[in-house]
């Protein structure tokens, strides 16, 4: 999910000016998160002079939502937007868990496979109530073949959403059913320990038949969008500029404390954090954009950065079919021999942790990593025995793949140049236009390629499965593995939440051992804020819940 | 006249025909698609994304369903715009890039002429020279560093403009003037030296001998004179600023179409870039047009028709 | 006052058939040129720093220590020193070194699309403008329909076919840039093949050849040349944009425009990385036109005295 608005971020670095998120492509992020819905959200007792402050947050969105429909978003754009208008069953509060929200309250059956949930007392931001036939047409709308969503996936949890959304079963057959106004009985596929989660994920939000029924486009004007969340667009102008305002239909709307939120659209990062300089905007920089690299020494010493961890890893994919990659040994004595934390000290500037293992912190298997950052002496010895292995007396050059951005550009520069002075290596380096390197990565056109991953649910699993399958859509390298194959499907039926961590750890330790990637290092993301704006929500998956914020 | 125009117009449209054509065939030829991206979808989504756009029929058919919506002017969904039409986003963009592009080609040909004329007339002397520093400055400075050096000067530090953003007429004179200067220049130059040129033709010695006022010398013989390259760099220049305005519109926030024209080609999305292909190449041929027959106005020496051939 | 007589004259004797000799040297069009370029101080000074900048171009990457591509993270956007005279980037390389490599790039791919567009647009402007009528018009009409196609999708669809490199630059920068020039050549033969002397030539029985290539272009020679010294900034600065979309030279090397696009971000916090190959694209482009300037004034056939 998400990574899509990523073609558009990265397309803007090369051809404006900067960076596509500095972390190396800030890929957009994506699943909402949420301010606390169950939790009266900033417990910080105002002080009677501060609440008379003008609660009015100014934003710049980066650039425009190309929708704000809940069932065809796929940036994160549209995901921000789409979360502050909109309330799902559950919502992720600020201590980063599903709380109930459009649900009042839910029960789960014994086999974990069939959920019920009671549908609050709400409204819509028109006044029609919110209800569970919402739901329920909401998400056969979005498993439809016809409305052809990108996101449709996300729903394959539930039962016989797949085949529905594959046009083998029919859309009645999906296990998601309004039993009364106020009553949602979903079934599921396999029981899923994350569910509650997804919950709070934009494709599982309610949308309002009658609206979409009397307008089709009704997500791309302010006048004819209506949503069930705290805020709701007051006006929209096209590439320019969006205001959103409280809605007074929302049923927590006590613990919506801003008035309105202003969002201009700058897609260059320099103008925007002149803005910010300038007083003109509130918040520069992520999640919804990004920060000059440059910029950041300065705002660093003026101690004004502020950073946070992001469930992703950037790493570089081995095309295992092609000599000398076919070996395992050559493959780790390229991911043994470079300097991570010399390239965050130095290029990325914002806290990256550097990576030995791909799942990254927040969701992390193993903490100590998997192997050594910088170990050259068993990356020499490692490269002179994988080329003996395959029959090389020096490895010929090396082409180093990236898509134009000056972010993978610098990374990509200063590996190279480890290399050569490691591994005594000649590596070319090779820049594409985004499309058409994601078309020569997925068919394996490439010998090392960078990419990135941004999880889109909180567990392991959705950086593991990336490289269950050879020919599967995101592997790229080319590599699988029976029994990485055969872990993580027994992961999926395994109710125990201990002992499924110690089968995907388990399937890891394979995947770094076998080296079809090289982490280099797990995302964070990086702003600059007016130190009296309170309560903004970020999650661990780099989404921004705006409903608890406010202005002290 | 109106044979000459009419046949024009036939030219007019089987350019946009085969401008239609060999973009789409082009667009079709690049790698990676609309639902080429990071994470790939399972096949089946894309394909009812596919059949949702038309992209499954074969070729083509898919070129006529596209010169079909060219001649009824139904352009379609946008691919990534979900929410909108090639349409609306044609017709929300077009008026931002007219009036940036308006006011800056004003200023252009005005500020260009103008110092054309007066480093012409002052060959040589001071006159000269400064203006043609300014031309050269304006010249030398790429527009991406232009625009981030006004936006720094007049924006950031002395507080004169705002630094970005559309919302008022304060609000384009930054851009304007970054998006002006190349051009500006170019026409400056340009006039300078087919004015030097035409000063020393016999008819203005003619004319000037006749005791005719340097003024009237210079506007009603120089300047006509002079002006007929600029004429002919103008249906380019425009062409140029309404597209060429992409750095100058990311960098002040302008929401236009030439940061649109440009992403859809990188989001290979598809019906915009068709749409946007073909409003600007309207825009191109009958600018183009209206610079033929400008031209028999200037210079009443060349005749419209078959008159050139001999 | 003297009487004059006879005796105060001296006949001479009148050779008629030295009557018709011609004093003055005889010059070569291009000698002429040249006497008189050489006149004119600003374009010879323009002249020699372009010389001399590719001369240095040339030499400099081999004299110096440094090399383009080394990195030093440690030293990275320091202030120019005598180490580093124009401090390094943001990857601790050195940028003088880069400056001069850069050079290296940009020069060639400025004077290459420029001469490929002069070519290509005169032989094209002229043939058109000369014949005008149905032949102008396809022509013309060709020149349209090439530039009305969007350039971004061409540029992609040539760097996906060609190796990215200096050639392909080339060929993307040129693939469209000739119509410039075929346009104003096409003008000015436009304005000129009805001048008497045009009539004059044809009368004599000069054909299509002599009349286009001797008499109608050497007198268009003006905003030709004025265009063409336009032409090699504006193909360094377009090669810039090019870089960005994956065209470019692939990196570590850089050229002006890159590095200058590089550094943008940077003019707030570290300056040398935008100023020095700011101020080396100003400079070269400031020379070219001065220098195309002076040329324009030496060539005029209409200045020959």
């Amino acid at each position: 999910m998400k990574k899509n608005v990523f073609a558009l971020v990265s397309s803007i670095a090369v051809l404006g000016t900067a960076l596509a998120g500095c972390g190396g492509g800030q890929p957009a992020a994506a699943p909402p998160a949420g301010g606390t819905p169950a939790t009266p959200a900033p417990s910080q007792p105002a002080t009677p002079a501060a609440e008379k402050k003008p609660q009015v947050l100014k934003m710049n969105l980066h650039s425009e939502p190309p929708t704000t429909d809940p069932g065809l978003a796929e940036d994160t754009t549209s995901g921000a937007i789409i979360l502050a208008t909109f309330d799902g069953l559950t919502r992720i509060g600020t201590d980063d868990k599903p709380h109930e929200a459009a649900a009042e309250s839910y029960t789960v059956s014994d086999d974990k496979l069939t959920y019920t949930f009671k549908i609050r007392e709400a409204k819509w931001s028109n006044g029609d109530p919110v209800t569970a036939h919402d739901f329920e047409y909401a998400w056969k709308r979005a498993l439809d073949p016809k409305t052809a969503s990108n996101y449709a996936y996300q729903l394959y949890y539930v039962k016989n959403g797949e085949k529905a959304n594959k046009g083998e079963a029919k859309l009645d057959e999906v296990g998601v059913k309004a039993l009364d106004d106020k009553t949602l009985e979903v079934k599921l596929e396999n029981p899923t320990p994350y569910f509650l989660e997804l919950l709070a994920f934009r494709t599982y939000f309610p949308v309002n038949k009658k609206v979409i029924d009397a307008n089709p486009k009704w997500a791309g004007e302010a006048s004819s969008h209506v949503g069930n969340g705290p805020f709701k667009i007051e006006s929209w102008e096209h590439k320019s500029k969006m205001v959103l305002v409280k809605n007074d239909n929302y049923w927590d709307k006590d613990n919506v404390k801003l008035d309105k939120i202003e969002f201009s659209m700058v897609e260059d990062e320099n103008t925007e954090l002149s803005m910010f300089e300038n007083g003109e905007i509130d918040w520069a920089g992520a999640p919804m954009s990004a920060l000059p690299t440059d910029a950041i020494p300065a705002l660093k010493d003026q101690g004004k950065i502020q950073t946070n961890p992001i469930a992703g890893t950037y790493w570089y994919k081995f095309n295992t079919e092609k000599p000398p990659f076919n070996n395992i040994k050559v493959r780790k004595a390229f991911a043994y021999s470079i300097d991570r934390k010399a390239l965050i000290d130095n290029i990325l500037q914002t806290g990256q942790i550097p990576a030995t293992g791909a799942v990254p912190p927040s969701m992390v298997l193993n903490p100590n990593g998997y192997f050594k950052d910088k170990d050259l002496e068993n990356a020499k010895k490692l490269l002179e025995e994988g080329l003996k292995e395959v029959g090389m007396s020096k490895l010929p050059a090396i082409t180093l793949s990236y898509n134009t951005s000056e972010a993978h550009k610098k990374i990509a520069e200063a590996i190279q140049d480890q290399w050569k002075k490691n591994l005594g290596v000649d590596v070319k380096l090779e820049n594409k236009e985004w499309k058409v390197y994601l078309e020569d990565m997925h068919e394996g056109n490439f010998q090392i390629g960078r990419m990135g991953w941004l999880g889109d649910f909180n567990d392991p699993i959705n950086f593991l499965e990336l490289y269950k399958d050879k020919m599967g859509g995101n592997n790229d390298t080319r590599w699988e593995n029976a029994k990485y194959k055969e872990l993580l499907n027994q992961s999926a039926q395994e109710p125990d939440l201990e002992k499924r961590k110690k089968i995907l750890a388990d399937a890891e330790q394979i995947l770094m051992d076998e080296m079809p990637i090289m982490p280099i290092y797990f995302y964070t993301q990086s702003w600059v804020q007016k130190p009296e704006v309170k309560g903004v929500h970020q999650t661990g998956l780099g989404d921004v819940d705006w409903k608890g914020a406010y202005i002290e | 006249m109106i044979r000459y125009l009419g046949k024009r117009i036939i030219f007019m449209l089987i350019s946009l025909f085969l401008i239609v054509t060999a973009t789409f065939f082009i667009m079709k030829a690049v790698p990676g698609g609309p639902f080429t991206s990071e994470k790939q979808v399972p096949p089946e989504i894309k394909a009812a994304l596919e059949a949702k756009y038309k992209l499954n029929l074969p070729m083509h058919e898919q070129y006529f369903e596209y010169l079909k919506g060219v001649v009824t002017w139904e352009l379609g969904p946008s691919f990534t715009e979900k929410s909108s039409t090639v349409n609306d986003m044609i017709n929300r963009g077009f008026p931002v890039s007219a009036h940036l592009g308006a006011q800056a080609l004003l200023l252009a040909i005005f500020g260009g002429i103008t110092l054309g004329v007066i480093a012409a007339l002052n060959h040589n002397k001071w006159q000269d020279y400064s203006a043609m520093v300014i031309a050269v400055l304006g010249l030398s400075v790429p527009s991406f560093i232009l625009a981030s050096f006004y936006q720094y000067i007049f924006a950031i530090n002395l507080g004169w403009f705002p630094i970005a953003k559309w919302e008022g007429f304060e609000y384009t004179i930054l851009p304007s003037l970054a998006l002006a200067a190349s051009p500006m220049a170019f026409i400056a130059r340009l006039t300078r030296s087919n004015m030097i040129e035409v000063m020393g033709q016999d008819y203005i010695k003619t004319a000037k001998a006749k005791g005719l006022h340097t003024v009237a010398i210079t506007v009603k013989h120089a300047i006509r004179n002079a002006l007929l390259p600029v004429v002919t760099y103008l249906g380019p220049l425009i062409a140029g600023i309404l597209t060429g305005a992409f750095v100058i519109e990311r960098i002040f926030g302008v929401p236009g179409l030439g940061r649109e024209f440009v992403l859809s080609i990188t989001n290979r999305d598809y019906t915009v870039i068709m749409g946007t292909t073909v409003f600007y190449s309207m825009i191109l041929v009958v600018m183009i047009l209206i610079v033929d027959i400008a031209y028999t106005l200037v210079d009443p020496r060349i005749k419209l028709s078959d008159a050139g051939k001999e | 006052m003297q009487n004059l007589t006879k005796e105060h004259f001296e006949p001479i004797s009148v050779d008629l058939r030295q009557a018709e000799a011609i004093k003055r040297p005889s010059l070569s069009f291009w000698s002429d040129v040249w006497r008189r370029l050489k006149m004119n101080k600003v374009a010879m000074i323009s002249m020699i720093f372009i010389a001399a900048l590719i001369v240095c171009a040339i030499v400099v990457p081999w004299l110096t220590p440094q090399d383009y591509f080394t990195t030093d993270l440690a030293g990275k956007n320091k202030k120019p020193s005598a180490e580093h005279w124009f401090g390094t980037d943001d990857l601790g390389r050195d940028v003088f070194e880069r400056i001069w490599y850069g050079a290296r790039i940009s020069l060639q791919v400025g004077l290459a699309a420029a001469f490929i567009d002069l070519i290509i647009g005169v032989i094209w402007g002229g043939i058109a403008g000369f014949y005008g009528g149905r032949v102008d018009e396809m022509m013309m009409r060709f020149a349209d329909i090439l530039f009305a196609i969007p350039y971004l999708l061409v540029v992609i669809l040539l760097m996906v076919v060609l190796e990215p490199g200096v050639g392909t630059i080339i060929l993307a920068l040129t693939i469209t840039g000739w119509i410039g020039m075929a346009r104003i050549v096409r003008g000015q033969i436009l304005q000129l093949k009805n001048q008497e002397f045009v009539l004059a030539a044809r009368s004599l029985g000069a054909d299509a050849n002599r009349l286009i290539f001797k008499h109608l272009i050497p007198n268009a020679l003006g905003p030709i040349i004025v265009t063409l010294s336009l032409t090699v900034p504006s193909a360094i600065f377009a090669e810039s944009f090019l870089s960005f979309i994956g065209l470019g030279v692939s990196a570590p090397i850089a050229s002006w425009g890159t590095m200058s696009n590089e550094g943008l971000p940077a003019m707030k916090y570290y300056p040398w990385r935008l100023t020095f190959p700011a101020i080396f694209i100003s400079m070269t482009i400031l020379a070219f036109n001065l220098f195309g300037d002076g040329l324009r004034d030496a060539v005029d056939p209409r200045l020959r005295k």
